[in-house]
């Protein structure tokens, strides 16, 4: 083995959302230390949904962040109709299905676009890209706000949306509401196909590491993201309700990151755990893409977490399509438009219990869990958020990736390790409850 | 003439005030075409170390590293715009303020709690001068270009003193009120043009209160839908609580 020290410091990683540093230690040939140090300031959204009623949950938590604002808002709102016993009807289901596939979407295209093609075409932000690859610059902007238009019309606005709460929704779209929203997606397709060619060659780094996949699962034949008990490519399968026992949380002094595992020391959770779980279940136009590019179950390559983010693009916008035409056959009913507020007309009846909510966001599963009193008053709230998950597993793919690297350069080793931990998609602010590389000297 | 310097940076937020800038598109790129952008971590791995012009900054300040970052920002920048609830008036992040620090760092991280430092939730002006304020969680973005368009030319933006009434009576929307609800916009800062009650929930208060909110007419309102105080209290604590630090313990700049 090579025998040399190798230092690496990244402090605020970029293009991740959230504040994180990599901490590499390399002595005579040794890996010492190889950390992802969550350095986010801590915002204590559980701490602060103590005392609250029930009703101010969707709002206040979906402010942990931006990105996933509606993930978190959906997460939210089925924690809390699980815990004081409120069942959402069928047409309501539906709609929140399309929003989360307008928010995977929209987050998914974010993540490819700005934060990792950068990377495979060699410079240090899209910035450069607006002279050198006009044309892409201009598509990933043109999808973007796309999916903008889509939540606008949905729920009011993207980040942080309005009209999506416990008890249904505030505002019901209109025929004409639905209308347009097919036309952005159908608009959408020759900008989706020529994303799937520019993906197509974009090399990846080679590096396998064999891991635990955790993601949502089910009977049905429906591609689980909504809905489904907890299940892993180790043959777990657990009722949502049992989330503890799959994160198995535990508190490390370089992370404001909680972390978490399984069956193995680590488990990884995001857009290539539900594709190696559920690739049947994905439309038929997404398995398309997949044997194109040469992605098939079960991968552990995490660098193409991003190819699974793609294949899962084009799931969701033909499986809104297919959502919204089936809501255009059945009508939407107007009358089911809610008033809730603070509950104060009591529209909604509230029991005393205990509710948790599983959803599959654009980085992973994410859980909300509430106890509420009889009042609606939450007593008790936690969240657990995907890249929590990932924090371990990520570190133990760093290591990996170190030990297998030792003979190149620390300015390459920086770089392949900012591209790993990228690629799972980060999102620090919600975590810390996390980026930049630090190679540190062990003689400091 | 020069080409100013714009950088943005993000304290403890969920940086959706970023995105809304992001999500502006067209509009913005006209801005950026008389302006250079050197620092955006979020979307650019370019880092800046001299000083700039204009510095954007979203999210509260929460922690004793925050106070020495936004100084040295503060120091480097001509002109400071401070966007988003949470920079301008502590926002959702001053909750924490309802309770002792060391409880609620239990509440979250159990036993190893004292790992994690935290302070009192503060906006940034109670840290550092700011010369322009965008409010709203998230921001409105129509507002954030009229502030930076002020900005780039030097002209002062009085933030909206007048009730989200107003606009939401412009808009036509039912009073929520009248809907059996309670709703902020009575106290609530303008500018956002109702765009909560336009899509049917009520108004949570995001933008701050009025300077000079009515009471009596508010009290008035309080009794003839008999709601009881403390739902409203607690209903402006939720965006509004680091107000409270301006009357005793902070310096407003």
């Amino acid at each position: 083995m090579n025998k040399k020290d190798i230092n690496i410091n990244v402090e605020y990683l970029t293009r991740v959302e959230g504040h994180g540093n990599i901490v590499v230690n390399v002595e005579d040939g040794k890996l010492e230390k190889c950390e992802l140090q969550i350095v986010e300031s801590p915002r204590f959204f559980e701490g602060m949904l103590v005392g609250r009623s029930i009703f101010e949950a969707q709002h206040i938590t979906s402010r942990i962040c931006g990105i996933c604002a509606c993930g978190h808002t959906l997460a939210s709102v089925q924690a809390a109709e699980d815990a004081i016993g409120f069942k959402p009807s069928i047409q309501t289901i539906k709609l929140r299905k399309l929003l989360l596939h307008f928010e995977n979407l929209d987050s998914h295209l974010l993540h490819i676009y700005l934060l990792v093609a950068p990377d495979l075409l060699g410079v240090k932000s899209f910035v450069p890209l607006i002279d050198s690859h006009n044309k892409v610059v201009r598509r990933a902007l043109r999808m973007k706000k796309a999916c903008n238009d889509l939540c606008d019309i949905l729920v009011g606005r993207h980040v942080h949306p309005i009209s999506c709460i416990v008890g249904g929704f505030t505002k019901l779209p209109k025929e004409i509401d639905l209308d347009n929203m097919l036309g952005i997606l159908n608009g959408m397709l020759p900008d989706m196909d020529a994303t799937i060619e520019l993906a197509r060659n974009l090399k990846f780094p080679d590096f396998e590491r064999e891991t635990e996949y955790v993601a949502l699962v089910s009977d049905d034949k429906e591609y689980p993201l909504l809905m489904g008990d907890v299940g892993s490519t180790d043959g777990v399968r657990m009722n949502k309700k049992d989330y503890k026992k799959i994160t198995n949380e535990f508190v490390v002094p370089h992370s404001s990151a909680k972390h978490a595992k399984l069956s193995r020391e680590s488990y990884a959770v995001g857009a290539l755990a539900r594709f190696n779980l559920n690739y049947d279940k994905l439309h038929k136009k997404a398995k398309e893409i997949a044997k194109a590019i040469s992605l098939k179950p079960k991968c552990t390559n995490p660098y193409l977490n991003t190819a699974a983010q793609l294949i899962e693009c084009v799931h969701c916008i033909e499986d809104s399509i297919a959502i919204i035409n089936d809501l255009k056959e059945k009508k939407i009913n107007q009358e089911e438009t809610v008033v809730v507020g603070l509950n104060e007309k009591k529209t909604v009846k509230v029991n005393a219990g205990n509710g948790v909510g599983a959803v599959e966001v654009p980085r992973g599963i994410l859980f909300h869990n509430y106890e509420v009193d009889e009042k609606g008053i939450i007593r008790k709230a936690n969240c657990i958020i995907p890249t929590s998950q990932n924090v371990n597993n990520i570190e133990f793919d760093m290591q990996k990736y170190v030990k297998e690297n030792l003979e190149r350069s620390e300015a390459e080793i920086t770089l392949g390790l900012e591209m790993l931990v990228r690629s799972y998609d980060p999102c620090i602010s919600c975590s810390a409850h996390m980026l930049d590389v630090k190679f540190i000297n062990g003689k400091k | 003439m020069k080409r100013p310097k714009i950088a943005f940076f993000d304290f403890a937020c969920c940086e959706g005030c970023q995105l809304q800038v992001a999500n502006i598109g067209e509009a913005l790129l006209d801005i950026l075409d008389i302006a250079d952008v050197v620092e955006f971590r979020e979307v650019m791995s370019e880092k800046w170390d001299q000083s700039f012009d204009i510095a954007v900054v979203e999210g509260s300040i929460t922690d004793h590293h925050a106070i020495e970052r936004i100084k040295m920002i503060r120091s480097r920048s001509k002109l400071l715009i401070a966007y988003g609830s949470c920079a301008t008036i502590g926002g959702i992040n001053g909750m924490k303020n309802n309770f002792e620090l060391d409880e609620i760092r239990k509440e979250v991280y159990g036993k190893d709690y004292k790992y994690f430092d935290t302070i009192k939730t503060m906006p940034v002006h109670h840290v550092v001068k700011v010369d322009y304020f965008v409010n709203g969680c998230p921001i409105y973005p129509p507002e954030f270009i009229t502030v930076l368009k002020a900005a780039l030319s030097g002209i002062p933006y009085d933030v909206p003193d007048k009730s989200v009434c107003i606009e939401c009576k412009f808009n036509e929307n039912i009073c929520m009120y009248e809907k059996g609800l309670t709703c902020m916009g009575p106290i609530t800062r303008a500018g956002c043009n109702s765009w909560c009650i336009n899509n049917g929930n009520i108004c949570y208060g995001c933008r701050g209160m009025v300077s000079n909110p009515n009471e009596k007419s508010a009290k008035d309102i309080l009794e003839k839908y008999k709601i009881d105080l403390n739902l409203i209290l607690n209903r402006i604590n939720m965006y509004n609580k680091c107000r409270e630090l301006e009357d005793n313990e902070q310096k407003r700049y």
